[in-house]
């Protein structure tokens, strides 16, 4: 149960820091997110811009690239992802350990962006892993990036570890490895993950078309 | 002069000397590693710590440019030039350009060929200087000499956005010249940076130069004779670095290469080592051709007045137009049937076919030098997959 | 500097006598013409190009592969000489681009052309003679389906290995992913359509 804010108000002025173990595991994550060091396109030239001086990620704990998956927390999903490429995505992916979470960086990587009518491009990387915040923007800049950093903050601060809504890494009933797609003779073998993804319904106004 | 080798040497696995299978480690390298510079892979074979094989795999950033071009028209081509190397846009833009100009016998105005030299040769230095940078990463030395590297960087984007209006993907050259002049002041600010731009490579090069790993771990590695060279298509510093003054600036100057008086820097054997050094010596003659070109900027239009941006179709035939870009020898060729696309649109990518010997460079070395190698290649994936 | 298209072809002509070579126009303001090698003497004039001292076209800069479904699109771009008879089916064409770093002379652009586009896709390799060509012959291999005979590792390079499909082909027809379009508009609209009912449908 939360506490009294006024009460935690009046403790913390007397320098007394009254807090719930979820709201301290919660800071403790969001404030120090270790990022797959993973580029793949133009979008990872802004995220290298992103760690260096003049922006200087380090000031919201996320400046700790890590080379291997094992290490890492946060896949900052930067680049084109190619329909070759996919199947390592996934994988490095399940290689990560729970709490996870994905940044979809620049158009590329939320719909497959500019080169969407390529042959070889997946049309977002939403198809086959969940995405927790999506950065518009080709590429966004390094000032993008924080903000989308900031967001993820933000939504790991609001995370729950107990109860029915609870955050999928505190499930022990949620997802384990997610299946990585194979090569087809014309495509990938599925083209999408419908645990993760399904196409949103929509409709065509018969008139505009 | 260069002799003509009567056959080229290639690295055909008969001449291997037998190897126990057994023995013998497989290593995939990449595509996600912190040094393949994106998502290269190689599969190494290894004796111990010495390579006997090795294969890149590409492929994993091939996003169907050429294709996406045949679908549209030619200036909606330009904004994917931006994407290719995508250190360096603004000479992609102009390759581009000039191969469209060529295609259909587009006068370009002096002050926009102007502009695009100043443009390109800013471009240079950010590319070399994240070389630099990439290339001590590779080394071990993470960050220090890429944190120098960036922060020079963004002086030359901030210029570039106040131009372009973008960072990175600039969208900047047209058929015929630019898409806008100069900002007010712009010119003034360029000079300032250019001026300042010697004592960072002073600092830079202090840094590193005569430092006894660096030394230690780049000479004698990844040199081939001057003729393989050639003959595997290894253009740019990869090139010039051997010793071989092959510099498309000079040898078929494009634009208005041939007003400016600047010097081809030469290796002597070719290693990494030279690799590096030929980086700073060209960021010096980038620094007097901008020097030269910001002191001689003339008055004028910045497009040519009857230049066509809607409903652009070139006569029938085909070019082939290519420019120095920073990695090497950048071309276009562009057929056309007379209609608003392109028929084929082919990039002839450098760090492509600079990759063309990256087994032969790296036989019989040991697996961190490998690492070495292509980073002195200094590719960019999105030019190599295209 | 350009080369000189009509003396190289005379010296051809003179040291390869079997050689069936032309001199095709290009009609554009680049006015790079280019010469049609048949396939079975490419790897001899490749070699008479690099090994002449006063030619020393030592550098194979680019190859380029060009899918023709219609040959008479082909002679537009590049005009063949007076009297050839026009081919009768499309064809497959792989386009070379020659320069000299030594004598600074270039592009000279050769070019040849399969038989047709289903099973004569056959062109020898010049990776013997030009080194630089390997890799590139290998994306023409995998994006054109041209099969270059003596190369020596001839694999898909940009798709994965199990993929069946030359996609830089002119028919070459891309795989439907458009169950979620936003905004689709012109082509893309109309496979969208396959996957969003009207609402009047509803």
């Amino acid at each position: 149960m939360a506490i009294d804010q006024k009460l935690a108000e009046d403790l913390k002025s007397q320098g007394v820091h009254v807090t719930s173990f979820e709201s301290l595991i919660n800071w403790g994550r969001a404030s120090s997110l270790w990022p797959l060091q993973f580029g793949l396109a133009c979008c990872a030239i802004e995220m290298i811009a992103a760690t260096m001086a003049k922006y200087d990620m380090a000031r919201f704990g996320a400046e700790v690239f890590r080379p291997s998956p094992r290490q890492a927390d946060l896949m900052i999903v930067a680049g084109t992802v190619t329909k070759k490429m996919a199947p390592q995505v996934v994988r490095l992916y399940n290689q990560m350990a729970e709490p996870k979470y994905v940044i979809a960086m620049g158009a590329c990587a939320i719909s497959g962006g500019p080169f969407k009518d390529g042959y070889n491009v997946l049309k977002g990387i939403d198809r086959f892993i969940p995405v927790d915040v999506s950065i518009p923007g080709c590429p966004p800049r390094p000032e993008a990036l924080l903000h989308g950093l900031i967001t993820l903050r933000e939504k790991i601060a609001k995370e729950k570890l107990l109860g029915s809504n609870r955050a999928r890494h505190a499930d022990p009933k949620g997802p384990g490895d997610l299946p990585v797609p194979e090569f087809g003779p014309h495509d990938l073998e599925p083209t999408f993950n419908p645990d993760v993804w399904n196409p949103p319904s929509l409709t065509r106004d018969a008139s505009a078309s | 002069m260069i002799s003509n080798p009567s056959m080229p040497p290639a690295a055909s696995p008969a001449s291997k000397p037998e190897l126990d299978e057994d023995q013998l480690l497989h290593v995939s390298l990449g595509p996600q590693h912190p040094s393949t510079h994106g998502v290269f892979r190689m599969n190494v074979v290894l004796d111990g710590e010495t390579v006997v094989s090795l294969k890149p795999v590409f492929g994993y950033l091939h996003r169907n440019h050429e294709k996406i071009a045949e679908g549209v028209t030619y200036l909606s081509s330009m904004p994917f030039t931006d994407r290719l190397d995508y250190i360096c846009p603004l000479t992609n833009n102009w390759a581009y350009a000039q191969a469209v100009e060529k295609l259909a016998g587009i006068e370009v105005p002096e002050r926009a060929e102007y502009i695009r030299i100043i443009t390109a040769e800013l471009t240079r230095l950010i590319n070399h200087t994240a070389f630099v940078g990439f290339f001590l990463g590779d080394m071990g030395a993470w960050g220090s000499a890429l944190m120098y590297a960036f922060r020079e960087r963004e002086k030359i984007l901030d210029l570039f956005e106040d131009l372009t209006g973008a960072r990175m993907m600039s969208n900047f050259m047209r058929f015929g010249g630019c898409r806008n002049d100069l900002p007010d002041g712009w010119a003034a600010r360029a000079r300032v940076l250019v001026d300042e731009f010697p004592r960072f490579l002073d600092e830079l090069e202090n840094l590193i130069t005569g430092n006894e790993i660096l030394i230690a771990r780049t000479q004698n590695i990844g040199a081939l004779p001057k003729e393989t060279l050639i003959n595997g298509g290894i253009t740019g510093p990869m090139l010039r670095a051997a010793g071989v003054a092959y510099d498309i600036r000079k040898a078929e100057p494009y634009g208005i290469y041939d007003r400016f008086k600047f010097r081809i820097p030469l290796g002597t054997t070719g290693d990494c080592y030279d690799r590096l050094m030929i980086r700073f010596l060209e960021l010096r003659e980038s620094l007097a051709i901008l020097r030269q070109a910001l002191d001689q900027l003339p008055a004028g239009a910045y497009i040519h007045p009857k230049a066509k941006i809607r409903n652009f179709k070139p006569p029938v035939g085909e070019a082939y137009a290519r420019i120095e870009s920073p990695k090497g020898e950048l071309g276009f060729h562009l057929i056309s049937n007379g209609t608003a696309n392109p028929f084929r649109y082919r990039i002839r990518p450098p760090s492509f076919i600079n990759l063309t010997l990256l087994e032969d460079m790296c036989l019989g070395l040991d697996l961190a030098d490998v690492v070495l190698i292509l980073g002195s290649v200094d590719i960019v994936l999105g030019e190599v997959d295209r | 500097m350009t080369p000189d298209l009509p003396a190289i072809l005379t010296r051809l002509h003179a040291a390869l006598p079997t050689a069936a070579i032309a001199h095709l126009r290009n009609p554009s303001p680049s006015a790079q013409d280019s010469l049609l090698v048949a396939p079975e003497s490419l790897v001899a004039v490749c070699q008479f190009l690099r090994n002449t001292a006063d030619l020393d076209f030592d550098l194979l800069s680019n190859v380029t592969g060009v899918d023709w479904p219609e040959p008479a699109k082909a002679d537009a771009v590049a005009v063949p000489p007076e009297g050839t008879t026009p081919l009768a089916c499309g064809f497959l064409e792989v386009v070379y681009h020659l320069y000299s770093t030594s004598l600074r002379i270039g592009p000279l652009v050769l070019r040849t052309r399969t038989t047709d586009r289903a099973e004569q896709v056959h062109i020898p390799s010049v990776v013997a003679v030009y080194r630089s060509a390997e890799y590139q012959e290998r994306e023409i291999f995998d994006l054109f389906g041209v099969r270059f005979t003596g190369h020596p590792d001839l694999r898909r390079i940009l798709m994965w290995d199990e993929f069946l499909d030359h996609p830089m082909r002119k028919d070459y027809v891309a795989p439907d992913d458009y169950q979620y379009e936003p905004t689709p508009h012109d082509a893309v609209l109309e496979k969208a359509k396959k996957y969003y009912p009207t609402k009047a449908e509803i």
